[in-house]
């Protein structure tokens, strides 16, 4: 290839690499400037100094509705709603995975294909009856009703990845197994589970970041006092007492975004992997 | 005798016990699946309002929707949306593996790049956008500072053109995942065909318009379905970056679900409109999955 062409190819490259910067680069200049600056000054100017206060009031002073004690409460919600709700729904899955792939039967491939649905549906379709059956459960004011949700919601895409991953583990290992008389626990403890690394981390993530960015489930199923980071942020947003604080705004925005960031930075090879295993096979 | 036995009875335990296994998801999904699609769309044929009740009222409530200027608005913007984000999604991801692949020195940052909005979530996007749009300190005021005092971009608060900032930010957000697609399709494919091509006097854009993009076909079927199903289920976006509004003129059918179930008080309503995202939803993806499953049986 001409050198001009490299050059033109790596320009584009550049240019579409600041237009997926920018904002990131606007939310974080944004967050560490003063109201004063940024009315004076321009979007993309570099901040002349460094403040924290917007930082430290996002997460917890600054008004969201009524309550103002920042994001704090929310961030320990949705940790609280994320913990359990990713740990319950990667072991079904997983188990689930290994009977539909090692252990199939008649009618498996049906019970698969009508929980493969459960990927697809809009979500839209569960809320009233949801919220009705959470009502009767008394789950609707703690976050045990949004970790029930999020499982009850992640067992069709867990169960995915896994069976696409064990599909890809030879029979024989298990047949072997059978043969020298190890059964079903033992098998899936044994022999699989040790060969399921990638694809637990690729669910965890997967899980974790979908919960963790949910707002639908949130915003419709929690109480006052489990709304998760996302309500949180969105209220914090769109409470319109008092001057506007762009920077206050940033900084929050970041906090509600920095765990799945940060996942992506530390294990971005699994996150990927997480997306299009449900789109591209295997 | 006794061990044969004993096979006989773990043999019947092992063909039970994968079943017992999966039985708890498989109801579970069967209830709060296929049973919520059918109760909610019971409610959807009651006379439902601020609560639910189970009275028979026929199509009432889809009558009620279809005569809603408001869910028209969210049809409406739901087509634009739709087209623009899944076009132009899925060309700027294209475009952008495709250049990736020509043996970039610095893939793979650029890369990480390209993809870090989709570990965000839409609230944060939202948020992102909304500040950048605005229009008396964000990208209007930054050009007017450059020295064009009445360049003007109120898309953000004009009612006409809100729903193209929703596209912006979805763009945003998504396109670098249809890389990540197109690029994994794209290293999928033999090298050898390329330099075959090459032997025979092609030139490069010749091999990727006649050769490489026909072959990417599944990719881009994958892709369309994703972004499509991403569509018509997208709120989150909406609710952060314009509120559905200015007034409700960037409403969605997810969004205007919502306002109808959780704001308005109106369930029935709400149930019909989630009823009709179902089968907009099943229109889309039932092939999908039928092409996916027979793929399944093939290969294993």
């Amino acid at each position: 290839m001409a050198k001009s062409t490299r050059f033109i190819l790596y320009t584009v490259l550049l240019i579409a690499a600041l237009f997926y910067l920018l904002p990131m680069y606007v939310m974080l200049t944004t967050s560490v400037k003063t109201m004063d600056e940024i009315r004076n000054g321009s979007l993309l100017a570099f901040p002349t100094g460094i403040s924290l206060e917007a930082w430290g009031k996002a997460w917890d002073s600054a008004c969201t509705g009524i309550q103002c004690s920042g994001l704090k409460p929310f961030f320990w919600n949705s940790v609280k709603i994320v913990v359990p709700a990713v740990i319950l729904s990667t072991m079904l899955g997983a188990i689930n995975g290994y009977v539909l792939t090692k252990w199939k039967f008649k009618g498996s491939d049906i019970i698969f294909s009508m929980m493969l649905f459960g990927v697809f549906m809009p979500l839209q379709v569960v809320l009233l009856p949801m919220s009705q059956t959470l009502g009767w459960m008394g789950l609707t004011e703690s976050v045990w009703g949004l970790v029930t949700v999020h499982v009850l919601m992640g067992i069709a895409s867990t169960t995915l990845f896994f069976r696409n991953y064990y599909v890809s583990i030879p029979d024989e290992l298990v047949k072997a197994a059978t043969l020298d008389g190890a059964g079903f626990f033992r098998i899936f403890w044994r022999i699989i589970l040790p060969l399921s690394t990638p694809i637990i981390m690729v669910t965890f993530i997967w899980q974790f970041t979908n919960i963790w960015n949910d707002f639908l489930f949130g915003v419709v199923f929690s109480g006052s006092d489990s709304k998760p980071i996302t309500v949180g942020l969105n209220n914090l947003v769109n409470t319109s007492t008092g001057v506007k604080e762009y920077n206050v705004d940033m900084a929050a925005a970041i906090i509600a975004g920095l765990p799945t960031m940060f996942i992506y930075f530390v294990a971005g090879k699994y996150f990927v992997r997480g997306l299009t295993a449900g789109a591209v096979k295997g | 005798m006794a061990t044969q036995e004993h096979s006989v009875g773990q043999k019947r335990f092992d063909q039970w016990l994968p079943k017992l296994v999966v039985a708890p998801s498989f109801i579970l999904s069967l209830i709060f699946i296929y049973g919520f699609i059918i109760w909610n769309g019971y409610l959807s044929f009651s006379t439902s309002r601020m609560l639910p009740n189970y009275e028979w009222a026929g199509m009432v409530q889809y009558e009620s929707l279809w005569q809603n200027a408001r869910w028209w608005v969210a049809i409406k913007n739901l087509g634009i949306f739709g087209v623009l984000f899944i076009g132009i999604g899925t060309m700027l991801g294209l475009f952008l593996a495709i250049l990736l692949d020509q043996k970039i020195r610095v893939e793979g940052a650029l890369r990480s790049i390209y993809l870090y909005p989709m570990a965000l979530s839409f609230i944060v996007t939202g948020t992102a956008w909304k500040w950048i749009l605005n229009p008396s300190f964000g990208l209007e005021h930054l050009v007017q500072s450059w020295g064009f005092p009445n360049y003007t971009f109120d898309w953000l608060v004009n009612p006409e053109k809100a729903i193209y900032t929703v596209v912006i930010a979805g763009v945003w957000q998504s396109s670098g995942f249809v890389m990540a697609l197109f690029l994994a399709g794209l290293r999928g494919i033999d090298d050898s065909i390329i330099k075959a091509a090459q032997v025979d006097g092609a030139s490069l854009p010749r091999i990727y318009w006649r050769i490489i993009i026909p072959s990417l076909r599944p990719v881009f079927f994958s892709t369309i379905m994703i972004l499509a199903h991403l569509a018509i289920k997208s709120f989150d976006l909406v609710m952060a970056l314009t509120n559905r509004g200015p007034g409700y003129s960037t409403d969605m059918p997810a969004s205007f679900m919502y306002t109808m179930a959780f704001e308005r008080g109106q369930l029935g309503v709400g149930a019909a409109s989630s009823t009709m995202m179902l089968a907009m939803l099943a229109a889309i993806v039932v092939p999908y999955l039928y092409s996916e499953l027979r793929g399944y049986k093939k290969n294993g």
